[in-house]
């Protein structure tokens, strides 16, 4: 029996964005809120003196231990999935603060038409633009209706950054300028504005200067330091839940934080949470934490199966196409981020010098920002080159034709050391019935719980939005001068491997309870006290990074649970849509 | 250190450490077997002379931890040498101490897969090694079509462990070697030595429990790890890997050079100096 624990009024499962602005919230809203994280406990400390690239960026060292649970993976139906095995090949963020600190720092506020993708596309390009089986569709809530929340979430971070030209309206600025450009950020700006686009800086989770939030955390500016990506920051120079949302729960004296602690289930009795059963990884002792509410903020993965596990919704059948648990997963992969790589043999830059999110973007042929008539996809993403501050053992860039070892892979990695940069487009990625998550029949975790099992195929939409955006990718770096150019080549097949942590889908927003699990509160439309918040909700993916569109949804989740608290009952009104794509 | 592209080399359903996109030809090697041979031997015959400098302290760190047979260790030696050799620019794997580094790699956690998830049932030995060598031929007519193979290119579905892989692969290389020219491995012509590895690195080589191409990803990948890695891991030895580079190693800020125009060459200092010793 599990040991019972002193109900709350809020109980939230995992601490990274999601999970950390709707413990934050409510704590200073005075509810009785716990915070369960699966990981260890840890903070800038833990960073200090580690610039090591093996252990970091190739032993996976901030990354989930996969040794007691990991997904399984296929593409299609009919097919066997097998276990995503190695670090390598997936990345999730584990640990105090979860993915949300070990992220670049890229950040986009997502468009307009990505909430509305549906029906904008509908009235714009006919129905006949969307293909059969793309089961794509509107968020049941407008770019207007997020933008007070990203402007929130943006604040609390404290996103250094210019306004996008071709962006939708902002209520303000960033809070923090942009970064420094470097000559390679400054040589893409400069050679696409000639080329008639509308190029910007990168806005970034790295702070430009020292900023106090409107919680009184105080961030330093960003050192440029280059172990930025997979890496802690050891300078609170970075915007993550270690430096701004974690201590604001803290200090108002209303948030527990346990760390160690694995959720396996969400309890529930007569349709309402009652609370959560939690694992302490160190002791194996079983937990009940009961709770008004339970809040899921545990990354797209376990956000789904919690709800599989715990038997709460109908799992989405692919046979009937019916069934709002595990529907619609989406997300970036291999086939995503393709673009160009240029090598220069007359400029070196100093490649090894960077920051997470340093870098130049444009929107130029990001969501309907170009016409669609002629190109056989929709939306479409950023392009962006990035300095992220290169490790030694990972620039290994050749010209292709290059021999992959020997010789003259010796001298060509050495010599193009500093003398490439890699442009790529960032697409959105659209939603297919045949994409979806379930529990595998085979494989389980340690304690004999079947794995989450994700069926994902790539479709000629895929593969026509990557051919675009690397011919534009290519025509950048000709513009730029660079004197070898290769081409990504489009992945025919999903090869399963999840790096970069933007995976999303499977608990999705919506205003049809027929076909979305939550509405846009984050709320269940059929357990009233329980709100799914993070990547899991997005219908489909935007064309680009995802983190501060999680950021704006918690504080969204955050002011539902208020609500909720307050007045009870469904926080939204179901509509009925027409879905027969 | 980019997170959304560690794998594009991963596209041809590679493993994650090709570094390059296209498999080329391998050139034909100048430097080689008699060099890296005097080094080893070299080294492991080192008097036990008094220590009085850095450089030897370091030396006394070199031992097998790992590999217990001095055979496969003079094999796995000079297969790293082929694939980064010594040349005009700088010292090759054998010098810079890779082959330490990867001994020791294998001996510790990520040798032993710690965190990777090792439950059963295992395909590799089956289904997936298909999958994997049928992957380019029939993946031309896309995912929709019915002769497509279901799951290509897994990566890692064998019940065995890095260290178990390359136990095997080292034995691999030298069963081949007597085979194709009646000879020790390591004793072999560079341009012998490089055949071998060209058939491993094209999963022709026989190799019990995986495809060969799968060892011969994992020693590509830790020969450029040992290289470029900071010398703590017993690699880049003396930081000659990042010297050739140019890489400057850890440092706390790049505020003041960022926006600079030149390039800018430093003096290489490892985590040791980062951490203040
Ligand atoms: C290397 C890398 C770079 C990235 N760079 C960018 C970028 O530049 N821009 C961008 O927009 N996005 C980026 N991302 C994506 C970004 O990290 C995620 O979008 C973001 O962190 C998601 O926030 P989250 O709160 O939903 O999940 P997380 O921050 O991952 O938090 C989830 C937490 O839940 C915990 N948890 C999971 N299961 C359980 C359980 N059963 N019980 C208890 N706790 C549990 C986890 O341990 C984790 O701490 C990057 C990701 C990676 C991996
Ligand atoms: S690059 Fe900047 S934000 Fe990133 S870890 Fe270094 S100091 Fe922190």
């Amino acid at each position: 029996m599990a040991k019972k624990l002193k109900k709350v009024d809020v109980v939230v499962v995992g601490s990274g964005w999601a999970g950390g602005v709707v413990s934050a919230e409510l704590a200073k809203a005075g509810y009785q809120v716990v915070t369960l994280e699966r990981g260890k406990k840890q903070d800038r400390q833990d960073y200090i003196g580690v610039k090591d690239e093996l252990r970091y960026t190739d032993r996976y060292e901030m990354m989930q231990n996969l040794s007691p649970e990991t997904i399984t993976s296929r593409v299609k139906i009919e097919d066997t999935a097998l276990p995503v095995r190695t670090r390598a090949e997936m990345m999730a963020g584990t640990d105090l603060g979860g993915g949300s600190v070990h992220w670049a720092g890229a950040t986009y506020r997502w468009r307009a038409i990505d909430f509305e993708l549906r029906s904008k596309t509908i009235e714009r390009y006919g129905k006949e633009k969307i293909p059969e089986g793309m089961t794509i569709q509107d968020w049941g809530i407008t770019y207007d209706e997020m933008e007070p929340y990203y402007d929130k979430w943006e604040k609390t971070a404290g996103i250094s950054g210019e306004p996008d030209p071709l962006g939708d309206k902002r209520s303000s600025d960033y809070p923090n300028p942009p970064m420094l450009a470097s000559p390679a950020v400054k040589l893409f700006k400069e050679t696409t504005e000639r080329m008639g686009y509308h190029p910007f800086q990168v806005a970034a989770g790295n702070l430009s200067q020292a900023y106090t939030n409107p919680d009184g955390e105080k961030l330093n500016a960003c050192m440029f330091c280059s172990y930025c990506t997979m890496y802690g920051c050891d300078f609170t120079a970075k915007s993550d839940p270690l430096a701004t949302v974690i201590p604001t729960a803290r200090k108002t004296g209303n948030c527990e934080i346990r760390t160690n602690s694995l959720v396996r289930r969400v309890l529930h009795k007569d349709g309402k949470a009652t609370g959560v059963m939690f694992t302490d990884t160190r002791t194996g002792i079983e937990y009940e934490q009961p709770a008004d509410v339970v809040v899921l903020g545990a990354f797209s993965f376990t956000n789904n199966r919690l709800l599989m596990l715990s038997e709460i919704g109908t799992q989405y059948d692919p046979a009937t196409r019916k069934g709002t648990i595990g529907r619609n997963f989406n997300g970036q992969f291999n086939i995503t981020f393709l673009g160009a790589r240029g090598f220069f043999e007359n400029k070196k830059f100093n490649l090894y010098m960077g920051a997470g999110a340093l870098g130049g973007t444009l929107s130029d042929f990001a969501g309907d920002n170009f016409d669609h008539s002629n190109v056989d996809f929709i939306n479409g993403g950023g392009i962006e080159m990035r300095q992220y501050g290169d490790g030694a053992i990972s620039t290994n860039h050749v010209p292709s034709g290059t021999p992959k070892w020997g010789p003259e892979f010796k001298k060509n990695s050495i010599h193009y050391a500093n003398r490439s940069l890699v442009a790529w487009y960032t697409p959105a990625v659209m939603s297919w019935w045949h994409n979806y998550v379930d529990l595998d029949p085979t494989y389980k975790d340690e304690y004999g719980d079947p794995l989450l099992r994700i069926t994902n195929r790539y479709t000629d939409h895929d593969r026509n939005m990557a051919k675009f955006g690397i011919e534009k990718c290519s025509e950048i770096m000709k513009e730029m001068g660079a004197d070898i150019i290769d081409e990504d080549e489009v992945p025919e097949e999903f090869d399963h491997i999840y790096s970069g942590g933007h995976y999303a889908g499977g608990i999705i927003m919506g205003a049809d309870p027929e076909t979305s699990a939550v509405n846009n509160y984050l709320q269940m439309w059929e357990m009233d006290n329980l709100f799914v918040v993070g990547g899991s909700a997005f219908p489909q993916f935007g064309g680009h990074h995802p983190t501060s569109t999680i950021g704006a949804l918690a504080y969204r989740a955050a002011e539902g649970v208020e609500k909720y608290l307050k007045e009870g009952g469904q926080l939204a009104e179901a509509k009925q849509e027409t879905l027969n794509a | 250190m980019t997170e959304h592209r560690p794998h594009e080399d991963t596209q041809k359903g590679i493993s994650r450490r090709n570094f390059i996109k296209n498999t080329g030809l391998v050139a034909g090697g100048l430097v080689g077997g008699s060099l890296f041979g005097g080094l080893l031997t070299n080294q492991l015959q080192k008097p036990n002379a008094p220590i009085n400098s850095e450089k030897e302290v370091s030396h006394l760190l070199e031992a097998r931890t790992f590999f217990s047979n001095s055979e496969d260790f003079l094999i796995l030696s000079a297969a790293t040498e082929r694939l980064f050799p010594t040349d005009d620019l700088g010292p090759g794997a054998i010098e810079l101490g890779v082959p330490y580094f990867i001994d020791r790699q294998l001996a510790g956690e990520w040798g032993m897969n710690a965190k990777e998830y090792m439950k059963g049932p295992f395909l590799q030995t089956g289904v997936v090694d298909a999958y994997e060598s049928q992957a380019d031929s029939t993946q031309d007519q896309g995912p929709n079509a019915e002769t497509q193979v279901p799951t290509p290119a897994f990566r890692y579905q064998t019940p065995m462990t890095r260290g178990d892989i390359f136990m095997e692969g080292v034995q691999a290389l030298e069963q081949t070697a007597q085979e194709k020219f009646k000879t020790n491995f390591h004793k072999l012509e560079p341009k012998q030595q490089d055949e071998i590895l060209q058939m491993f690195d094209d999963g022709k080589a026989k190799m019990n429990g995986v495809a060969s191409t799968t060892f011969f990803n994992l020693l590509l990948q830790t020969t450029i790890e040992g290289a470029y890695a900071d010398p703590v891991y017993g690699g880049n030895r003396n930081m000659e890997g990042w010297r050739m580079k140019e890489f400057p190693g850890p440092r706390m800020s790049y505020t003041a050079d960022i926006e600079k125009e030149d390039f800018i060459v430093m003096k290489p200092e490892s985590l040791r100096n980062y951490q203040g010793h």
